[in-house]
This record gives C-alpha cells, structure tokens and sequence, in this order.
C-alpha cells in the first residue's frame, strides 16, 4: 500500500516592497555569515592597508594626525570597491538573478535588500572598526567621533553608488579594472566630504556642514539610485 | 510645414545628413578659428595684471565650456537611447565621448600652464580642477564600458545609464567656484554683462564657436564611421560600398 501524496498547498506569494527587501536583506546577510572569510577579508584588507601608511610616510605623531582621517577614508573607499564583486556578479554567474527577476515582490525591493545586506557587511564594520584605526593615527577623542559619524553617513552612499557600477559592468570585458573606472570617480564627492569632517572637527571647526552633506546625498542616493540599479540589472539579463 | 522627426533616426538617412553638415562644420571651424586667434593674438590688448600669458584664456575657456557642454549634449542623447530605445541616439553619444573628453584633457592640460605663471603651480586640488578631472574619468568610463561587451547594443545601453548618473557632475562643476572660494576665480563673462574688454570677450567668443562648430564636425565625422561599422550587414551599406568600390 503506498501512502498517498499530499498534494502541496500552493500559496501564492503577494509582491511587496517590505516582503522583498527583507528576501533579499536576509538572504544576502546570510550568505556574508556563511562565508565569514570573505567578509573578514574586507576588513582585514582594511585595518592592512591603514597600517601600511605610518610604515611608508613616517611614524611622526604630527604627521599621522594630520593624515589620518584621508587615509582612513581612502582605505574605506577601497574596501567597500574591493567587495563589489559579491553584491550581483556571483548571482549573475549562476543564474540566480535571473530567477529572482522572476519574483513577484518589485525589483527595487530586493535590490534594495541586497545593497543594504552588503552595507552591513562591509561598510558597518568598517565604522566600527574606524576609531580603533583612528587611535593608531593618534587622532583625539572627538576628531574619532566625527570620523566615524562620517563613515557611517558615507558609506551607504558608497554601497548604493557602488551597485549601481558593479549592476553596470555585469558580464563586462575587463573586470575589476573597469569597475575601478566606473566607480571610483563617482565616490570623489563622498571621500572629499567625508574626509573633510574629520578634519574640520581637528582643526577645531565645527563638521557638522560636512555632516549636512553627506546626509544630503545619501537621502538623493536612496532615493534615486535603487531605481538606477534596476535598469542597470534589466540591461545585464536582457 | 511639417517636420518628420523620425527621418532622420534611420543610421542611413542620418549617414548622409552627417557625410553633408561635417565639411561644413570643419570650414566653418577653420575660419572661425583663425578669426579668433588673429583677434586674440593681435586685436586684443596685454591684461594689465597678467601681461601676455592670459592670452591662453581663448583656448582654456572654450575648451572647459565645450568639455561641459559635450558631456550634457551626450547624457541628453543618451536619454533619448535609453527611453526611445533609438540606435542613431546612442551612436551619437558614442561619436561625442572622444571629442569630449579630448576638450577636458586641452582643458586641464591649458590651465596648468595658466596657472604656473600666474598661481606659481601647475596644479592644485581646487575644487574646479578635481570635479573637471572627475568628468575626464567619467568620459573614460563611458567609452571604457560601452566598449567592454560583445554586444554593441548592450554597451550603448550601460554606457548609457552610466552617463546619466554621472550628470550629477555637471553642477557642481559649473558651480564650483561659487560654493567653494578657492584658488580659481569666478566667470567673468555672464549674460548679464562682463568685466572683459570688449575684443577679449570677442576673441574668446569666436574661438568658442569655432570649438562648437569643430566638435560637431568631428563627431559627424565619428558617427558616420561607427553608423558603416553597425550596419555593414545592411543593403544600403552593400550598395554604398559596391557603388565606390
């Protein structure tokens, strides 16, 4: 006698903005869990190559105070580019964005969701990170909290603008050099206000117009570039 | 009388159109051009506080605006590629690119040897020169990524998407020099009146449309010759070549 099958209830899954990012945010977070060695490798990548700079220029307190926060910034900038890769390119590769293009939740959603799942594996614990580095450089105590409150304003920005090249250059001759191209210009604007906050909280200035800034551009990048994006993502899998 | 628009969106009507304005374009540039060298070289006078080195103004000048004004014309064809989903649009951004970011590079590298005579460095991190350098990588990655897939129309889409983000660019260098007071001065010429001398002003403004009139000339140029390589499967491509041949 065999036991008969249950037929499976079949549900239909009603597309929302909230149902999709939370997919994708969960998904994405998991997948960066998982494999803890990549993420732990931006970071490692990070705290390296800010402690390359006081070997290389000298370690004169002065000197390194005043570089600091450029340095931390630039160092943020790079690592948040150096992960791009796993934002859409493994997705793209085996053939997952394709079904999640098929999806009934809509594409900025899960967009979305994937942009902000990779800000909190690279850009959150690079802030966190940023005032420990900051003490190496030897910067003092309210020059560190600007620093970070500026990486964590920034570095949204930096995963959103990010997307949008990385979505862009899918299936690209070229690669990672291509993306440098694409990318790095358009973070120039964020590093300049970012590194610029610190440094006006050093020099005894008041940051928070820097602050206003970065805030300013994150709210447009928000706003705007998911849906950018999403054209970006339409144009690879056409 | 009524214009059809769309006539001129097929490459093979616009190939002719392009093959006719571009000899035009380059004579009137040529003309223009010399006018506006001999009003600059001889008419106008030594600045009082420069001396003669200002005189590089009517290169500079012209070559920053067409820099800019390219990059604008360019990310509005791109629109027009991306919404219309027109070919001749997106073969005209692509014709534009080099001559753009040919006029930012003859932009940067004029104001460098502006500024060591009269700022005592060849460069400095001011906020025009970096937000103009930031547009020649933003060219550079425009023709970079459309050139980047197997796929001709896929690279004109990215290419596209990418210029219109990048516009974002476009005002703050345009207003650089008044949100941030550095080192480059402001404009001296608005349509408001100027603070030139009248055959300064002359000068420079030939040389501008001799650069408008040689940018159009150039790309005319360069579509025709993308516009051939695209459509070399076509019949009229056929023809055209079987008929020189």
């Amino acid at each position: 006698m065999s036991a008969a099958v249950e037929p499976v209830p079949v549900t239909a899954v009603r597309g929302s903005f909230g149902g999709g990012f939370a997919w994708s945010f969960g998904r994405d977070l998991t997948l960066a869990l998982r494999h803890p060695g990549e993420t732990m490798l931006v970071v490692a990548f990070f705290v390296l190559v800010a402690s390359l700079f006081p070997l290389g220029v000298g370690a004169e307190p002065q000197l390194l105070q005043r570089i600091g926060p450029g340095v931390i910034w630039v160092c943020a900038l790079l690592a948040a580019f150096l992960s791009l890769p796993t934002l859409f390119a493994t997705d793209y590769a085996d053939g997952s964005l394709e079904q999640m293009q098929l999806s009934p939740h809509p594409m900025a959603a899960w967009v979305s969701g994937k942009i902000a799942a990779h800000w909190v594996a690279s850009g959150l614990p690079l802030t966190v990170l940023s005032p420990l580095l900051g003490l190496q450089y030897g910067l003092q105590a309210d020059t560190l909290g600007a620093l970070a409150l500026a990486l964590l304003l920034g570095t949204p920005t930096l995963s959103l603008l990010g997307a949008a090249c990385t979505a862009l250059a899918l299936g690209a001759r070229g690669g990672g050099m291509l993306l440098a191209l694409l990318a790095l210009p358009l973070f120039v604007p964020v590093l300049i206000f970012g590194a610029g906050a610190a440094e006006a909280q050093a020099a005894g200035l008041t940051a928070a117009p820097h602050f206003s800034i970065l805030g300013a551009a994150l709210i447009l990048a928000v706003m705007g570039l998911p849906f950018a994006v999403c054209t970006a993502v339409r144009i690879a899998l056409d | 009388m009524k214009i059809n628009w769309y006539y001129f969106a097929s490459p093979a009507t616009f190939f002719r159109l392009a093959g006719w304005v571009a000899p035009w374009m380059f004579a009137a540039a040529a003309i223009l051009a010399a006018a506006g060298l001999y009003v600059g070289f001889v008419v106008a006078p030594t600045d009082a506080q420069q001396g003669e080195v200002y005189r590089v103004i009517f290169i500079h000048v012209p070559a920053a605006w067409m820099s800019m004004f390219i990059y604008f014309v360019m990310s509005c064809y791109c629109a027009l590629s991306l919404t219309f989903n027109t070919r001749v649009g997106a073969m005209m951004a692509r014709a534009l690119a080099p001559t753009g970011a040919m006029f930012t590079f003859v932009a940067l590298w004029t104001g460098a040897f502006w500024g060591r005579p009269t700022w005592g460095t060849y460069w400095a991190w001011d906020a025009r020169m970096t937000s103009e350098l930031v547009l020649l990588f933003l060219y550079f990655g425009f023709i970079a990524l459309g050139n980047a897939f197997e796929d001709p129309r896929r690279g004109d889409r990215a290419s596209a998407l990418l210029a219109l983000i990048g516009i974002v660019n476009l005002p703050i260098i345009y207003f650089s020099v008044k949100w941030w007071n550095t080192l480059h001065q402001g404009s001296s010429v608005s349509f408001r009146g100027t603070s030139m001398h009248v055959a300064m002003l002359w000068g420079m403004l030939l040389m501008a449309f001799a650069c408008w009139a040689y940018a159009i000339g150039a790309s005319m140029t360069r579509v025709r010759a993308i516009i051939i390589e695209r459509e070399r499967r076509t019949n009229w491509v056929r023809a055209l070549v079987g008929a020189r041949a």
